[in-house]
């Protein structure tokens, strides 16, 4: 195949993010300036959304065997870019006074987002493969960057370390599928195994299944689906607060994607084992997401207990998707991703407006009046816990409600109830830190900010509080774009 | 139009009087009556509004909101929700009266969550959309939260969680009902609905109709509460400060009431005759139980909230014998109980303020030292237990009434409640307020009768009560055509069930 100039253009959003990371890169090499590249990575990722938002309604190409961009792909991508912005802005203060080099963590987060946008649109596996590694692979110099502070918070080494180990077992649990896969299907690209199966020279079912299951392992490492989840609360509390941000949102997110869309491709789910081993992860992370997240007391790892629930509550949408006609249950999947990554990232976003490298606030107790001390900022951080707990006015309910809707249609009985008790008890976790912030204050515990004080990052907090509530009043809008975006899946 | 001028001045009240409290900490509770008021003299134009013939809904809206699953704006108000705007309005002010000097601190935020509670209940009494309905229901429980978890007592964290909690998970198995409903809506019609009077006509089969029935039931008795859900009320309720108390007794255990007369039986006549013996059977329950534990409380707040649940036993007796009078017995019920718990919360509430103990064990005698409060307690004691000439009596009568002609057995049993009723609230006159008076227990420096401005609030719940008593045609007629219109409805399937 011969590629034009022209097939270049859906590629846009990811050569601005690249040719971002390169600006940046020769902009380090003839001075360091913190500033100066903060603000090429932070101009750079908005214009990519810009872009993708603004070739979302014509786009719709496989560009090489390895590229699909569509509408689906886009929107995750204009999602990611504008994410990835907002946790630059939020990242800014944060490393402010960061005693060791500075600036390379916007070339490592500008290319984290390469991986992640080439991860959601991605449909053949050397792809998903390159977005995915790419991704981990800056993610672990995220996690691991003020390594070198004499003053760092935190454990960012132990957590990268581990982040690093367990990551690169779970990559190779997928790679080992996927070689399997392709023992079965003779391509690379995301097909369906059920034709093959079916056919003369294809090998058994249970072959299939076998592949099946372990990119499935591999794929829950990534997405810290109970029982692959044990490494997630001691990466997210030893990193630094933008990288478990970052973790949390992008890296689960563009993970979701590329999962999304090769079960839908491969038709795993036609095979009744892999629907029970499904519901089986789903049920499981639920509950012990929620249940772990009972007893912490350290606002990170709760964060942490609560996204495996939530992936879980994600997993019965999907799950949901076989037997529902039309694309409700994608579109539940796709509104509660949107709806997940404005929450935590607003959740995490406050946690990180009154940290700083050097000292971060992520003690539960820490957090002890802050409603009377600056409410706005409570109110605020109220509104995104809320709104994870799936109570109305917040986004977080409008996802709850699709989320509802689709196990309704598709009838997984058994997964609602546990839906129901898993949040049931999640209220508890999250208003204990609500109860937390309306208790008089603490004279001992003298709040103030760590680090230096940036009103960009209340911007950021403002926009996504404003987000959160406007789609959770009036998400009609929206509700009409992901569902035609969901189409395309 | 009138019925969002109605939440939307509320909203905007508490909005408005959380952020006057910057200039001045009187603003809020001044700012916070006059929007309470100003919605109260609306709710009175209402009844102003002329008797249309081919409709019962006195005043309606409907506008598109999600239409890609059908979920339209519909609020609509017949004599029925009038009848509960009016109480909601009227307990409102009384609340705000009753806050007035006992909140001191974060009076912004205070007035905010209430005013925000009492949006959440007009929405829950107007909304004609099931997924509004659900929103609303749910938006009256954070702030209701707030006020229990700031301005509560010593174990306020506990009860607040609780309260939330109960009321939380219960309202998210209605939602996956309410959401069944809507799908069986598309399967049957072919497109998603969420509008009330569309899904009255969605059938079902009796199997699956019983478990959607469930999930309404379980929410709306959780509210109300009834045995065997009530638990969260006491400790709610002990822990509340006063106006909480007054909004939680008074109006929002109306809401489950309301829950089962609009929603639960018309939407499931079917499933709901077949279950009306077992509702009835808890019903009777709550009363008798509850009565029985009332008595063996020392906690004057704990002893108040469980008559209130033996209380509103009544009223699920009343609406699951659903017949004309049973069903009016049941709204008069609601109506009275309203009044005259909210009263007896602020007593308590009051004497707690004066004496910072709500031990009955510690108290006795107060009616030499304080004659006008005494009085009003024993009004709203013989109020309470049925005296006859006041509101409740009308209501638990026809209650009963009506119930006789749906089960003879479980009516003759709820009426002991009346007997326990008679005992436990003299027992109170007699422990709290006869006797000698001794303060060894308590600090009475500032045990002082009850002000001009609270006998003004209690004298105008009295006037209440007796009207209701003396004169309940006024309220019956209200409530007549949205009664005997949902009635009608389910006027086949009822028949049709109990001749089997």
């Amino acid at each position: 195949m011969i590629m034009t100039l022209d097939d270049l253009n859906p590629l846009m959003p990811l050569l601005i993010v690249t040719a971002t990371a390169i600006i940046a890169m020769l902009m380090i090499g003839i001075r360091r300036s913190y500033l100066l590249t903060g603000a090429i990575a932070i101009t750079g990722l908005l214009i990519a959304a810009i872009v993708a938002a603004t070739m979302m309604s014509y786009t719709n190409q496989q560009l090489t065997p390895l590229l699909i961009i569509d509408q689906y792909s886009l929107f995750f991508t204009l999602l990611i870019c504008a994410a990835a912005m907002f946790i630059a802005i939020l990242s800014f203060p944060y490393f402010f006074n960061l005693d060791d080099h500075k600036e390379e963590y916007y070339l490592l987060l500008v290319v984290a987002t390469i991986g992640a946008i080439v991860m959601v649109s991605s449909n053949h596996f050397v792809s998903a493969l390159l977005g995915l590694e790419t991704l981990s692979m800056s993610l672990y110099g995220m996690v691991a960057y003020p390594l070198h502070s004499k003053n760092a918070a935190k454990y960012p080494l132990e957590a990268a370390v581990k982040y690093l180990v367990l990551s690169g077992v779970a990559s190779a649990f997928i790679v080992f599928g996927m070689a399997l896969v392709y023992a079965q299907t003779g391509s690379l690209s995301f097909s369906s195994l059920l034709d093959v199966s079916g056919s003369a020279n294809g090998l058994s079912d249970s072959y299939s299944i076998i592949a099946l299951l372990l990119i499935t392992a591999g794929m829950a490492f990534k997405l810290s689906l109970a029982p692959f989840h044990l490494w997630t609360p001691d990466v997210y509390e030893g990193s630094p607060l933008p990288a478990t941000g970052y973790l949390a949102t992008i890296g689960k997110a563009a993970m979701f994607v590329l999962m999304l869309r090769f079960i839908i491709t491969s038709e795993a789910l036609s095979f009744p084992s892999i629907v029970m081993v499904f519901s089986l992860l789903a049920a499981a992370s639920i509950l012990a997401g929620n249940l772990l997240a009972l007893s912490q007391d350290n606002l990170k790892r709760i964060l942490a207990y609560s996204s495996i629930a939530h992936m879980g509550y994600l997993l019965l949408a999907v799950i949901a998707s076989y037997s529902t006609e039309g694309s409700i249950s994608i579109e539940a999947v796709t509104f509660y991703l949107l709806a997940y990554v404005i929450m935590s990232l607003g959740a995490f976003a406050v946690a990180s407006v009154i940290s700083s490298s050097e000292k971060e606030f992520d003690a539960v107790s820490d957090y002890r009046g802050l409603f009377w001390r600056n409410p706005w900022l409570a109110a605020s951080f109220m509104t995104m816990l809320l709104s994870l707990a799936g109570i109305p006015l917040t986004i977080g309910f409008i996802g709850k409600f699709y989320l509802f809707l689709a196990g309704v249609e598709a009838g997984l009985w058994a997964l609602l109830a546990v839906l129901v008790i898993g949040s049931g008890i999640g209220l508890y976790y999250y208003l204990r830190i609500v109860y937390q912030m309306l208790m008089p204050e603490d004279e001992s515990l003298r709040y103030r900010i760590a680090g230096i004080e940036s009103l960009s990052s209340y911007g950021v907090i403002a926009v996504l509080v404003f987000l959160l509530l406007l789609l959770g009043i009036y998400p009609a809008p929206v509700m009409s774009i992901v569902a035609s975006v969901s189409a395309y899946l | 139009m009138i019925l969002v001028v109605l939440i939307s001045v509320l909203f905007l009240g508490g909005v408005l009087a959380w952020l006057s409290e910057g200039f001045d900490a009187k603003f809020p509770r001044v700012i916070a009556l006059a929007a309470v008021v100003i919605d109260l003299l609306i709710m009175l134009s209402l009844l102003a509004v002329p008797e249309s013939a081919e409709s019962a809904w006195i005043v309606s809206l409907n506008a598109q909101w999600m239409p890609n699953f059908g979920i339209s704006f519909h609020l609509a108000a017949d004599g029925l929700s009038v009848l509960l705007l009016l109480l909601t309005g009227f307990l409102g002010v009384i609340a705000i009266g009753s806050a007035w000097n006992e909140i001191t601190e974060r009076v912004g935020f205070f007035y905010f969550s209430l005013l925000w509670t009492l949006a959440g209940v007009v929405g829950v009494f107007t909304a004609l959309d099931l997924f509004l309905f659900f929103f609303f229901w749910e938006v009256m429980l954070i702030p209701m939260y707030f006020i229990i978890a700031v301005w509560g007592h010593e174990n306020k964290n506990y009860a607040a969680m609780k309260f939330f909690i109960f009321t939380q998970v219960t309202g998210m198995l209605m939602l996956v009902s309410i959401l069944l409903l809507a799908y069986f809506h598309y399967v049957q019609f072919g497109w998603f609905s969420f509008d009330y009077l569309d899904l009255l006509k969605v059938n079902m089969s009796s199997r699956i109709e019983m478990w959607v029935m469930l999930g309404f039931f379980i929410a709306f008795t959780t509210k109300l509460p009834s045995f065997p859900f009530h638990s969260w009320l006491p400790d709610a309720h002990s822990q509340a400060p006063t106006a909480g108390s007054v909004i939680l007794a008074g109006v929002l255990l109306k809401t489950g009431a309301y829950g089962l007369i609009r929603f639960a039986i018309p939407l499931f006549p079917h499933a709901s005759m077949q279950f009306a013996p077992i509702a009835m059977t808890l019903a009777v329950i709550s009363i008798l139980y509850c009565a029985k534990v009332a008595f063996a409380q020392t906690d004057i707040k704990r002893l108040i909230a469980y008559t209130s649940v033996s209380h509103m036993g009544f009223v699920l007796l009343g609406i699951y014998a659903w017949n004309a009078q049973a069903l009016q017995g049941a709204v008069m019920t609601m109506l009275a109980h309203g009044l005259s718990a909210a009263a007896l919360f602020m007593l308590a509430g009051g004497l707690q303020h004066r004496i910072h103990t709500r031990n009955m064990q510690d108290m006795g005698g107060f009616w030499a030292k304080v004659p006008r409060m005494s009085f009003v307690a024993l009004f709203f004691s013989i109020a309470a237990l049925g005296m006859p000439g006041l509101g409740n009596f009308v209501g638990e009568f026809l209650a009963l009434l009506g119930a006789f002609k749906a089960n003879i057995t479980l009516t003759v049993l709820a009426a002991f409640g009346l007997i326990f009723a008679s005992v436990y609230s003299l027992w109170v006159i007699q422990k709290v307020f006869h006797g000698e008076y001794k303060n060894t227990d308590f600090d009475d420096a500032q045990l002082s009768d009850l002000s001009r401005r609270e006998m003004f609030y209690f004298a105008a719940m009295m006037l209440g009560l007796i009207w209701m008593g003396m004169y309940p045609q006024s309220f019956l007629d209200l409530s007549e055509a949205t009664l005997s219109n949902l009635l009608s409805v389910t006027q086949g399937v009822v028949s049709s069930v109990v001749q089997q």
